[in-house]
């Protein structure tokens, strides 16, 4: 007793957090008292409560430990999982809230009496909060786990700080209840991925650069020498999202006690600062980010190291310097000068190469073990997530060439385009690493029902094949129709007749859109149902943490 | 130990580092000449500021999310150029923050909507697109054209879009209070001193009720001007300067 | 000033990338350095 007595000590950084927290709470308030419009009032109200709430959890953590939480037992790294936890609940809540979000404003295209003629539901209101949920809240919360789960593993070193990875996931999570309340609100930037406004955007700058630090002085705690390659792209993630944040967020706010801020950017070069963004969102959140738990987490589930480590590098560098460039392919002949786009075309193209040497790599890890794909649904989920990864990754390039953007551009193709991305790719790997993940971090021998996986992949493929197909043949047919010419010269088609014609399709595409769904809510249930009743693992086996499912 | 540690930890800054600088030069290379290079902006007669009551209904459209699914950018492709009028010019767009090119046309474009249709066909079809159009999948905002339009402080809107490069003059941030109302008011004292302001701007009631200045006012007063600006006669493509 | 961008863009720019790309290939295929690289590749699988 009196030994924990006196290893239990306030420390510094708790202090500094609790300190923290309670100025920006009493900041809040007096923002929430002087707030020139409700919206501002409500994020301001919002901010002192969650900011009291960290003090609040800040002394109750401090309470209810008995001690430093040690770094090592029994000279066995002693790794800090709560805050990942966290982050995987958090991604299936949000993951099944921007899938529903997203199916509920699919349904509004098909039949627009679904908009409800009121604010709240409006498609343009809904959209913002479907695709920052699902990239954002979803993704973002599945590569903060996955980010601090490999980087202690891979440097078998605990992340340092009490508070700080809490601060984290927690911040990340505030700051996307005051994004997505405020697009419901009509508080919005109006620029595509970055639509929160700019104390939001204050707020994630803050969490994002505790976050590199967190991520960094993990690093610097690792036993081997060598940065193992999902780190690399993990780091290329947090760095780059930063600066396009940076760089895409210059706003002068109207008043500081008011929600609306004008963009430093003008026109044309905020168009091209925007896409810039808006692109390398892609290149470097969905992209790299992802590609990290793909180095990760395919050697692990297979039990092999990955194809070839070489590649990985070259892989690693090109996809860095070629991705950054290709932001103008979605300006092709805009007012953007054609320089510009020509740039963007060019690097696109390149990029088709990096690309595919990453599928490959990811893919030919299973050499020796293809009977996986048969045996394991959740190798078979992680393994196609990197043929999607392939085909999209194939399609944009060329899509990026001016010739066929001229057709595709404005259409759902390109929807569908990011869809087979986002749901094949980023979906599927991401569901792939949760099922690794929940068993590893609640010590269960495997995931509850290996059936249950291969209905998830089954039911979720089946939706993404409707959706992409459906925007396929709707993306192509309505730019073909726009631009029809009778035969005496005249434009075929009104615009509505193409509006018209898409309806069939729109209705396919939100079939697939549920089944989709319908598959994260089996995940849903098998991770409740593997860390409620999963078979716990025998103590004996506890570090030798079984990779394989049988 | 110690001092191998040390190394490390330069290693993953040095990582760090190499990463940022590999990642910068893109966006340099890509956005810093768009504002050094004279040609990336035509010049051309007409392009002004946003007048009180465009701006409010700017903030509206952006507000409701428009940009979701039109553009505000006609591509210089035939079929285009028939269907919504000339190209869009950058000039067009130079005091645009943020810019409204958008990316999808579930809706039509609407870089030159302004003119074409009558006000009153603007309401109705805001209120209920589908009375208009049958086919259409546009939601109804009905709620606009009760709600009066509060903007609080619409002077420093246009002080704060001075601050980012709006050429707004004294006279206009001087007077932005009053040209809230009066573009929604024909009858309105300072109508002239108004249209000096800001050329080209429609003065109407908008919504067709003169009791209160609404959201539906303040929105149709955006439409209405989108594309109209621009002296097409003083603009020539061929223009050496205008080539890009 | 557009020309003279594009030339240096043009060559310089494409110098920079080819000795970009040139210097990860030495690097990554550097034949001592195959052994680190397989170390490397088995760092996920290590227990601990």
């Amino acid at each position: 007793m009196a030994r924990s007595a006196e290893a239990k000590k306030l420390t510094l950084e708790e202090g500094f957090y609790a300190a923290f927290l309670a100025v920006l709470a009493l900041l809040c308030l007096v923002i929430a008292g002087k707030a020139v419009d409700q919206v501002m009032a409500f994020h301001a109200a919002v901010g002192v409560v969650f900011a009291a709430l960290g003090v609040f959890l800040v002394f109750r953590g401090y309470s209810a430990r008995s001690g430093n939480p040690p770094r090592e037992i029994d000279g066995r790294p002693n790794y800090n999982y709560g805050p990942i936890k966290f982050a995987v609940i958090a991604a299936l809540f949000w993951g099944v809230a921007g899938f529903l979000v997203g199916d509920y404003i699919a349904w509004e295209l098909a039949f627009p009496a679904l908009n409800l003629d009121f604010p709240l539901t409006n498609f343009g209101r809904l959209r913002p909060l479907h695709t920052s949920a699902v990239i954002f809240a979803f993704g973002g919360n599945v590569l903060l786990a996955t980010s601090f789960y490999v980087v202690q593993r891979t440097s078998q070193a605990r992340m340092p700080g009490i508070v700080t990875p809490w601060f984290v996931i927690l911040g990340y999570n505030a700051f996307i209840v005051i994004a997505g309340t405020g697009y419901l609100l009509g508080v919005t930037q109006s620029k595509e991925y970055a639509e929160p406004e700019w104390y939001a955007d204050l707020w994630l700058t803050v969490v994002w650069v505790v976050y590199l630090l967190v991520y960094l002085a993990t690093l610097w705690r690792r036993k081997d020498s060598h940065i193992y390659v999902a780190n690399w792209f993990y780091l290329a993630f947090i760095i780059t999202i930063a600066m396009l944040h940076l760089g895409n967020n210059v706003t002068v706010p109207v008043s500081m006690f008011g929600s609306k801020s004008y963009i430093a950017w003008a026109g044309v070069q905020d168009a091209m600062t925007q896409w810039w963004y808006g692109h390398n969102a892609v290149g470097f959140f969905l992209t790299s980010g992802f590609l990290a738990i793909m180095y990760y987490f395919i050697p692990k589930r297979v039990n092999r190291p990955v194809y070839s480590y070489r590649l990985s590098i070259v892989h690693f560098w090109a996809l860095t310097f070629v991705y950054i460039w290709a932001g103008p392919h979605h300006l092709h002949y805009t007012a953007l000068p054609q320089w510009a786009s020509t740039l963007g075309m060019v690097f696109s193209i390149v990029l088709w190469m990096p690309s595919w040497g990453g599928m490959i790599n990811g893919l030919m890890t299973l050499s020796g073990a293809w009977d996986k794909l048969r045996t394991d649904p959740v190798v078979r989920m992680l393994v196609v997530s990197v043929a999607f990864y392939g085909m999209s990754t194939f399609e944009g390039p060329m899509m990026s060439i001016r010739a066929v953007n001229q057709l595709s551009h404005y259409t759902d193709w390109t929807i569908g385009h990011v869809h087979s991305g986002a749901l094949g790719w980023v979906g599927f790997i991401s569901f792939g690493a949760i099922y690794c993940l929940v068993p590893w971090l609640w010590g269960r021998k495997a995931v509850y029902s290996l059936k249950l996986v291969s209905w998830h992949f089954w039911v979720a493929t089946i939706g993404i094949v409707l959706y992409i197909t459906a925007m396929w043949v709707s993306g192509i047919l309505q730019g073909l129709m726009w631009r029809a010419y009778t035969s005496l010269g005249f434009l075929e088609y009104s615009f509505i007749e193409t509006v018209a014609a898409m309806h069939p399709f729109y209705v396919i595409r939100a079939i697939g859109g549920i089944l989709f769904l319908l598959g994260a809510l089996i995940m849903v249930y098998n991770v409740y149902m593997t860390i409620r009743h999963g078979e716990a693992e025998e103590p004996s086996t506890a570090a030798a943490r079984p990779v394989a499912a049988e | 130990m110690a001092n191998r540690h040390e190394i490390l930890e330069k290693n993953s800054i040095l990582l760090s580092v190499a990463i940022l600088v590999v990642v910068a030069v893109g966006g340099l290379v890509e956005i810093v000449p768009l504002y050094y290079l004279k040609s990336t902006i035509e010049k051309v007669e007409g392009v002004r500021p946003y007048s009180p009551l465009e701006l409010a209904g700017r903030n509206i459209y952006i507000r409701e999310g428009c940009y979701n699914c039109h553009s505000q950018m006609i591509r210089p492709l035939r079929d285009e150029i028939e269907r919504y009028g000339h190209f869009s010019l950058a000039a067009e767009s130079m005091y645009d923050h943020p810019f409204q090119w958008g990316s999808k046309r579930t809706g039509p474009d609407l870089a030159r909507i302004g003119g074409k249709y009558s006000d009153e066909w603007h309401r109705e079809h805001l209120k209920a697109p589908r009375n208009l159009v049958p086919e259409s999948v546009m939601p109804g905002y009905p709620f606009l054209a009760t709600a009066s339009l509060e903007v609080p402080n619409i002077k420093g809107h246009l002080e704060t879009n001075a601050i980012v490069g709006v050429p707004y003059t004294a006279d206009q941030i001087e007077n932005a209070e009053a040209d809230l109302a009066i573009q929604a008011n024909p009858e309105a004292d300072g109508v002239d001193a108004f249209l000096e302001r800001y050329p080209k701007a429609v003065v109407r009631d908008f919504d067709g009720n003169p009791n209160e200045v609404t959201e539906m006012d303040a929105l149709l007063a955006y439409l209405q001007m989108l594309g109209t600006l621009v002296d097409f006669s003083t603009y020539s493509y061929e223009d050496q300067a205008n080539m890009r | 000033m557009y020309e003279d961008l594009a030339s240096f863009a043009q060559t310089w720019g494409l110098v920079y990338f080819v000795i970009l790309f040139a210097a990860v290939l030495v690097y990554a295929l550097w034949p001592s350095n195959g052994k680190r690289f397989r170390d490397a590749a088995r760092i996920p699988l290590r227990e601990d």
